[in-house]
């Protein structure tokens, strides 16, 4: 928690140390209320006070009331501005950290929880921030204050208020204790109840075709009673809490007056009415005193979760991101080559290469095809082009230059990235296939559609090309998507394409047009393909042939059948024999 | 840039919700209708805290005859103590004094006693020159000045002329009477209040003579006492300030102060205490029994709705599960009945125990003095409308945070997860822009909805605090002129804040039996959403050890909306052994024919005959046994290897289920999970994608039925495990009327029929042969991935 303060501006500070005087007027004002509140009592006790007399005191007792009042309306003010910019500004310098993360980091903290962290979690610590703020320093000054200025007026009253503290502090480290880690628990099962949910969700065809419902059902119902179980409990150790609390405020209170009547017995005329304006004011200061202890706690029961919040996001921030940007950003000698000189690679913290030893080249224009099983590392020679991440060793080349050498930005202009899973963004077509350029041009953009043989089902869409895309896609099928993402490609006009897998989602009828069409509209751009269907690729102009992280054999489509026995075996599991000498 | 971007979805989030229900009585009435098996718990909750508040209502009140009590001790009894001077004064007039001077000073000065001291013994000579040298002068002198004289002479010579004499049964000495002469002959004037001022001079002889003790009330006041009180009070109380009064009866002798000094009555405080202790025991225990019915009611009702989702689950129709997305369904078991149960338990007592306190609190106040009420009500009432105006405000900036918040986590989300085409593309400087947009609006509403919001509390406080000084003032122009007690605006001091807090718990009730309401709506449009069609008549059953396998479409119509029909009349035979390939472009409606085969879907029009029976007059169940079914989405759930291959058939012996896995191939690997048969399948696990496949094509040997369906798709699947799942899908085909989603040519070329879907449609049928002579579609399909 503490090492999020840096992200405190000297301006928050100083807005903060504003607010400290602030609470501290206001708790003054605060604690002058019962004075006047015990002159009033006062005055309408003694004989012939007159209605003026009255008046001027609640005058002052309302003014300082109202006092109190701004006082609140500006410390709420300032503490939800400081807050609210906290938020908005740990919430950028975390995005823009993550924006500049290498998909290595994106493992590490995984998506989903990157997610959280730059959402829930700062939302956590800003309503840390706005609630725990104001109370962490209006506490423990109200119950300092409070308790000097009751400290001398009896202390059997002050035992008493003594007491109900440390009965109320019991209370709640009792039920928090018990608590607590059930809630942690019932999170897990509400987790649990979700997952048993989804899968019957998402198993339904399966589970009707087995008539397996009342399996489903039990195993839902088991969860069920678990969890209700839990809550149940949970929400009957909580029902003490507040019967207590308010036992313990009343029983104070009585406590004082009974203190009272026992001291105003024994006391002298001249000390009763001191006594008994003293046991009026003392009660209320008591509850001032009681209060503040509950806002302590309060204060400590969210302190936790926020601090694991906190600490979350720390954690990314702090995270050195281990890819680098360089500062080459590319000249025009030579273009569209791309070259793999003796490259390895294992992930961080691995022991077992994914890649070894992988050398090829491809010249501007050349289709470069990779082919292998799955765990090949088709992926990860794709993975290391994009510089999501660093080689371990040896080094890629592109036009020449290492691509560690260049600035990300540079080298990101030069290639045409197709992933495996389409991408779509909340937007319209057009937006989507623009994606990353600062202009649309519509010709440019129906250009590329009609290259990525996704013109004709724009045409078909409500809007054409001004039609939304749903973020992720969700209203369009995995072959528009797949061809939306290659028009993107297109629009950008790379030198080097790169797709990985990015045909697997289309008909053989689609992905074959779509091949010719790329080939003949661009000639100049090199293409490099990592495909599973032998079809899609027996026309490049080279092979390569990957297992298990090594190549077993680079050249052409014939070729390779005669001499790779791990190409000849993908191929026949594919298509026959026949078919492939055809 | 950002054209066409415009997102209107906002997630929904846990907890703080203002959702409106489109229909608040309906759901209302319905949420009575769900919770009738649990009406006799709630009616005793919410009576336990409608009477909780109600004693609470009368905790002020008692309160305040304890404070009255109090401050009755607080009030000397000033005409009791005016009595009491009155009482002793009485006897101390001039004409007591005057006569009791008399008696005093009654000296004897006859030849008698003159003869008597000068032929006296016991009188010393000297004295004797002294007494005659006095009588010389006696004759020139007044009165006074012999008085004088006389108290100059020697003790011995007084004993005799001043004799000690009995006044008022006192007897005073002649020393006594020396002083007294002494003393009086200082004074100039004779007047009352001289004499008082010497009062304590005199001797204690003559004292007892001018003030006799006494009986006041009944209790004897001595001399002493009588001395004391006159030199402390004087004989006005008038004029002097309470302060120093209160001072002076801190002095008074005991047995005055018991007359003046007001006494606590210890028995009745004793009684009001125990009274209270007891209000707040019973109180405090109702309020806990309430929410603890409450804790246990709304649990147990959250329960029944969670049973009864899953239960809907698996009787609606597969439609509804193809037009509703599966975290909508979710939300619904999870935060809607979430919010259901935790706002049942927490917003429905209060608002209840809120309205009796308010309601109380009202009538009460009437009770104890209606101008004190009207004047509570009023200054509340004018706080109240302030304030309502500051929440509604708050209210529409929280809406609008949490629109803006959902758009926000919305593009987070997007990027996150597109990470790498974000970067692939620079797209992070359009992001970032579009970040700070959705950024900076969050903060706006962030702020505004926190800072309004925060406000409550402290203008609640204010409200109470304007309250109390009209109370107070109100009360103490009342009190001064008698028409109420200082108790009474005690009580209303904590009236006015008892009245105060129940509206705004009844505001937030409000809100939140809203929201609670807006989710019940959801849960019961699910619960209550129309189920399959009833099968209850169906008497037909097909063994599945019986059926031969032969199946038959006739004049099949179906479309998913009544209105978009996509197979018009198909009709087509399969005999029994048979395998149907079923091939077309991605999103021709492959799953269509899945759907149909299985009954998931109903007909629109004609009907599927197995052996010749109509599949509309068989169960579903009845022809889900009919067939195996093994899909391209590998489902496995979370539970053991076992449970997962023998699915839901809890007789089949784990010898036959190994010899299951060996038959497809996957036992080696099976063997080599620790556990074996006990593993637990999880999410993202060391188990691959093919022995997935593997395992759920085991699962279909277990069921072991006379057809099957299949898909073929291993796209995800290495090379190696391909083959492996290949044959073990030709296994499973063996002996069995098959359809299969057909991706292998060879599957394909080997079927005894091949359908050809396109859009929706089955618009080829017949075998290879006999399609690419047709050269239609499907021949255009075929060749179109090795044409170059």
């Amino acid at each position: 928690m503490l090492k999020l303060i840096k992200e405190f501006r000297k301006k928050d500070f100083a807005l903060i140390l504003i607010c400290i005087f602030l609470i501290v007027f206001q708790v003054w004002l605060d604690l002058k209320l019962p004075d006047y509140m015990s002159e009033i009592t006062k005055l309408v006790q003694t004989e012939g006070t007159k209605i003026s007399e009255v008046l001027t005191q609640g005058a002052y007792m309302l003014s300082c009331a109202f006092a109190s009042l701004i006082s609140a309306f500006l410390v709420g003010y300032l503490v939800s501005y400081v807050s609210a910019t906290f938020s908005k500004r740990t919430r950028k310098t975390l995005f823009e950290k993550v924006q500049s993360f290498s998909m290595e980091m994106m493992k590490k903290f995984r998506t989903s929880s990157l997610i959280t962290r730059t959402t829930n979690d700062i939302t956590n610590i800003q309503m840390f921030i706005s609630m725990g703020l104001q109370m962490l320093i209006k506490a423990p000054i109200t119950a300092v204050w409070a308790i000097i200025k009751i400290f001398n007026k009896g202390w059997q009253w002050s035992l008493a208020t003594l007491i109900a503290v440390l009965i109320l502090l019991i209370i709640i480290v009792i039920l928090m204790i018990t608590v607590l880690p059930r809630f942690k628990i019932v999170q897990k099962l509400i987790d649990n109840i979700n997952q048993v949910a989804r899968e019957n969700l998402n198993g339904i065809r399966v589970i009707r075709a087995f008539n397996s419902e009342k399996y489903q059902e039990k195993k839902f119902e088991d969860a069920n009673d678990t969890l209700t179980k839990t809550q149940t409990f949970n929400q009957k150790v909580m029902s003490i809490m507040s019967p207590s609390m308010y036992l313990i405020m009343n029983f104070l209170t009585l406590s004082i007056y009974a203190i009272g009547a026992f001291l105003i017995n024994g006391a002298g005329m001249y000390d009763r009415l001191t006594i008994f304006s003293n046991m009026v004011v003392f009660s209320s200061y008591a509850m001032q005193v009681l209060m503040s202890f509950l806002m302590l706690a309060m204060v400590f029961i969210m302190y936790p979760r926020a601090s694991v919040s906190a600490n979350r996001i720390t954690e990314v921030l702090d995270t050195v991101e281990p890819i680098k940007d360089g500062d080459f950003i590319g000249d025009e000698t030579i273009t569209g080559q791309i070259e793999f000189k003796n490259v390895s690679f294992k992930y961080p913290d691995a022991d077992e290469y994914v890649l070894k030893d992988i050398s090829f080249k491809a010249n501007k224009g050349d289709t470069l095809a990779i082919i292998g099983s799955t765990g090949s590392g088709k992926s990860t020679i794709v993975n290391l082009i994009m510089r999501f991440y660093d080689v371990t060793e040896g080094e890629i080349l592109i036009d020449g230059v290492n691509i560690k050498d260049y600035k990300l930005e540079a080298l990101y202009e030069k290639l045409g990235y197709i992933p495996q899973r389409a991408v779509m963004f909340d937007g319209s077509v057009n937006y989507n296939i623009a994606y990353g350029k600062n202009e649309i041009k519509e010709d440019q953009i129906k250009k590329a559609s009609k290259i990525a043989q996704a013109s004709e089902f724009i045409k078909k869409m409500p809007d054409e090309y001004d039609s939304n895309v749903a973020s992720g896609g969700t209203n369009i099928s995995g072959g528009q998507k797949q061809r939306l993402a290659i028009a993107r490609a297109i629009y950008k006009n790379p030198e080097i394409f790169v797709f990985d897998d990015s045909f697997s989602a289309l008909d053989y009828k689609t992905d074959y047009k779509l091949r010719k069409e790329l080939k003949e509209n661009l000639k100049n751009a090199t293409n490099i393909i990592v495909a599973q269907r032998v079809g899609t690729i027996m026309n490049a102009d080279n092979i390569v042939v990957l297992d298990k992280g090594r190549v077993v054999g680079i050249g052409k489509h014939k070729n390779l059948l005669k001499n790779c026995k791990v190409y000849e075996e993908i191929a026949l599991s594919q298509v026959t024999r026949k078919e492939l000498l055809k | 840039m950002n054209n066409g971007k415009n997102k209107t979805v906002a997630p929904r989030m846990r907890g703080r919700n203002f959702e409106k229900p489109k229909n608040l009585s309906l759901t209302l009435k319905k949420m009575f209708k769900y919770l009738k098996p649990f009406i006799s718990v709630l009616v005793i909750a919410l009576l336990l805290a409608a009477l909780s508040s109600v004693l609470s209502i009368i905790g002020p009140n008692k309160l305040s005859d304890l404070t009255d009590e109090l401050s009755k001790g607080l009030v000397i009894n000033k005409d009791g103590l005016n009595n009491i001077i009155k009482d002793v004064t009485k006897t101390l007039n001039e004409e007591k004094f005057t006569s009791v001077s008399k008696n005093v000073l009654n000296f004897d000065l006859s030849n008698n006693t003159i003869v008597k001291i000068n032929s006296s013994n016991d009188i010393t000579l000297d004295d004797k020159v002294k007494f005659n040298e006095f009588l010389k002068n006696a004759s020139n002198l007044s009165n006074d000045e012999l008085l004088v004289n006389i108290s100059n002479l020697p003790d011995s010579i007084n004993k005799i002329i001043l004799k000690e004499s009995v006044i008022d049964n006192v007897l005073v000495s002649s020393s006594d009477k020396v002083s007294f002469i002494k003393i009086i002959s200082d004074l100039n004037s004779k007047d009352n209040n001289m004499l008082m001022t010497k009062l304590s001079l005199f001797p204690s002889s003559i004292q007892k003579i001018l003030l006799p003790d006494s009986k006041v009330n009944g209790t004897l006041i001595t001399t002493s006492d009588k001395l004391k009180l006159l030199s402390l009070m004087g004989n006005d109380t008038k004029n002097t300030n309470v302060n120093a009064l209160y001072k002076k009866v801190d002095k008074l002798p005991k047995n005055v102060k018991k007359q003046v000094k007001p006494k606590l009555d210890i028995k009745k405080i004793k009684t009001i205490i125990v009274f209270l202790i007891t209000l707040y025991l019973i109180s405090a225990l109702f309020n806990f029994l309430q929410s603890f019915l409450m804790a246990i009611m709304s649990n147990k009702f959250a329960k029944t709705l969670r049973t009864k989702i899953s239960v809907k689950i698996n009787n609606l129709a597969l439609k509804y599960f193809d037009t509703h997305s599966t975290g909508d369904i979710l939300s619904r078991v999870t935060n809607d009945v979430d919010t259901i149960g935790v706002n049942l338990s927490q917003s429905l007592g209060s608002l209840v125990s809120a309205t009796a306190l308010f309601i109380g609190c009202v009538i009460m106040m009437f009770v104890t003095n209606w101008t004190m009420a009207i004047t509570a009500i009023i200054s509340s009432l004018f706080g109240f409308v302030f304030m309502s105006l500051v929440l509604g405000k708050s209210q529409k900036y929280f809406l609008a945070r949490q629109v803006e918040l959902g758009k926000l986590n919305g593009h987070i989300e997007e990027i996150y997860t597109n990470h790498n085409v974000v970067k692939a593309y620079n797209g992070n400087y359009d992001s970032s822009k579009t970040f700070d947009e959705l950024n900076d609006n969050v903060f706006l509403c962030n702020q505004k909805s926190q800072f309004l919001s925060g406000l409550m509390p402290s203008m609640m406080n204010f409200i109470g605090n304007f309250g109390y000084v009209c109370v107070c003032v109100v009360g103490a122009s009342l009190v001064i002129n008698n028409y109420i007690t200082f108790g009474v605006i005690v009580a209303f001091m904590i009236y006015v804040r008892l009245f105060t807090s129940p509206l705004s718990q009844i505001a937030q009730g409000m809100t939140s039996i809203q929201s609670t309401a807006a989710a019940a709506e959801r849960v019961f449009e699910f619960i209550e959403e129309e189920e399959m069609t009833d099968e209850s008549k169906i008497t037909k059953k097909l063994d599945p050890k019986n059926v031969k396998g032969q199946i038959e479409f006739k004049h099949v119509k179906f479309g998913y909306d009544d209105d978009k029909v996509i197979i018009k009349d198909f009709n087509c035979k399969v005999n029994p052994g048979e395998k149907v390939a079923i091939v077309g472009p991605t999103g021709a409606g492959k799953t269509t024919m899945v759907n149909l085969l299985m009954k998931f879907y109903d007909l629109t029009e004609g009907e599927i005959l197995i052996d010749g029976v109509s599949t509309k007059e068989l169960t579903r169940k009845n022809v889900h046994d009919l067939f195996i079914m093994v899909l391209q989405d590998t489902w496995l759930f979370d539970g053991t290897i076992r449970e997962n291959v023998r699915y839901n058939k809890t007789k089949i012996s784990d010898e036959k289920i190994m010899e299951a896995l060996k038959t497809v191939g996957v036992d080696h690997f099976v063997k080599s999970l620790p556990g074996v048969l006990d593993y637990k399948v999880k999410d993202n696990d060391s188990i691959s994608a093919g022995q997935k496949q593997l395992l759920t094509i085991a699962r279909g040997m277990i069921k072991d039925a006379p057809f099957l369906i299949l898909d073929e798709a291993t796209s995800s699947v290495d090379t190696r495990t391909e083959e492996l799942v290949q044959k073990a899908m030709d296994k499973l085909t063996k002996g069995r009327t098959s359809f299969i989603i057909a991706h292998r040519l060879s599957t394909i070329k080997n079927a005894d029929k091949i359908l050809v879907m396109n859009e929706g449609n089955i618009i080829e049928q017949g075998n290879h042969k006999e399609l690419m002579k047709k050269n239609g579609f499907y021949a255009e399909l075929y060749n179109s991935q090795f044409k170059n």
